[in-house]
């Protein structure tokens, strides 16, 4: 199965309709509700995320008897330090993503603890792309 | 603890989820950090913020939180309050200030995560 989701940047109301309508197809699934929520809280931040840093972006999934695979690509500033990114804690988020509750430089680590796989690549000026993978049956893919 | 309870402790009013005052939460988190209440692992789990919009009603659901209760009097917004009906959440809100809502759940019995 294969599904695909369009990102508004900026767009704060509508953020995590896709991870909410990932979380809703799991569940009917009869996915490990443990499993689900790491699913869940990867693709949720990556999805906050493009709301917060990028114009637009999609989320295509993936799904199979074995994996979820979550690519979230994005039109954007891009990251022009991604070992810096991936430290806890540094944000470039502004204060208005702030004042959401977000940009506290948590998401990305948060991901990668939650992933059996993360891939991040990113080219400033262009954008960023996220590639995660969660192994359904709760062993390490 | 029940969510009446809650009420009880804390003057607090029911926003949605009227049906659900018998709902039992056993453990406590306060944060307006929304990747902070991501991070956490437990289930009948009450979230305590300040954050009135949306997105606490999506990180809630996104962490199985069943419960939330809002400070300060703090505004639950139409958007909020017809998602979270929409997802099962019970929605409070209570005048006093975060650390006092704390205070006071603690020492009504509620357990803290760590």
């Amino acid at each position: 199965m294969s599904f695909e989701y369009k990102v508004t940047g900026g767009d704060f109301t509508h953020a995590g309709y896709a991870s909410s309508q990932v979380k809703k197809m799991l569940k009917q699934l009869g996915v490990d509700s443990t499993i689900i929520k790491r699913v869940v809280v990867c693709l949720y931040e990556a999805e906050v995320n493009i709301v917060a840093h990028a114009y637009d972006g999609v989320i295509n999934i993936v799904l199979d008897a074995d994996n979820i695979f979550m690519k979230l690509t994005d039109n954007g500033p891009g990251i022009a330090d991604i070992e810096m990114a991936m430290q806890k804690g540094y944000s470039t988020a502004s204060p208005e993503v702030r004042e959401m509750g977000f940009g506290a430089g948590m998401g990305l680590p948060n991901i990668s603890a939650n992933a059996d796989r993360f891939i991040i690549t990113s080219e400033p000026g262009r954008g960023t792309s996220l590639e995660i993978t969660i192994n359904l049956s709760g062993t390490v893919a | 603890m029940k969510v009446e309870e809650i009420c009880s402790v804390l003057n607090g009013q029911l926003v949605c989820g009227s049906n659900m005052v018998n709902r039992e939460v056993t453990h406590a988190f306060a944060s307006d950090l929304m990747s902070d209440v991501l991070t956490v692992n437990c289930s009948n789990l009450l979230l305590i913020t300040g954050l009135t919009n949306v997105q606490a009603i999506r990180t809630a659901e996104m962490s199985d939180i069943e419960c939330i209760l809002f400070v300060r009097n703090k505004m639950v917004t139409p958007e909020m309050k017809d998602l979270a009906e929409e997802l099962g959440i019970t929605l409070i809100t209570c005048p006093v200030t975060m650390f006092r809502a704390a205070g006071e759940l603690y020492r009504a019995g509620m357990k803290p995560l760590f």
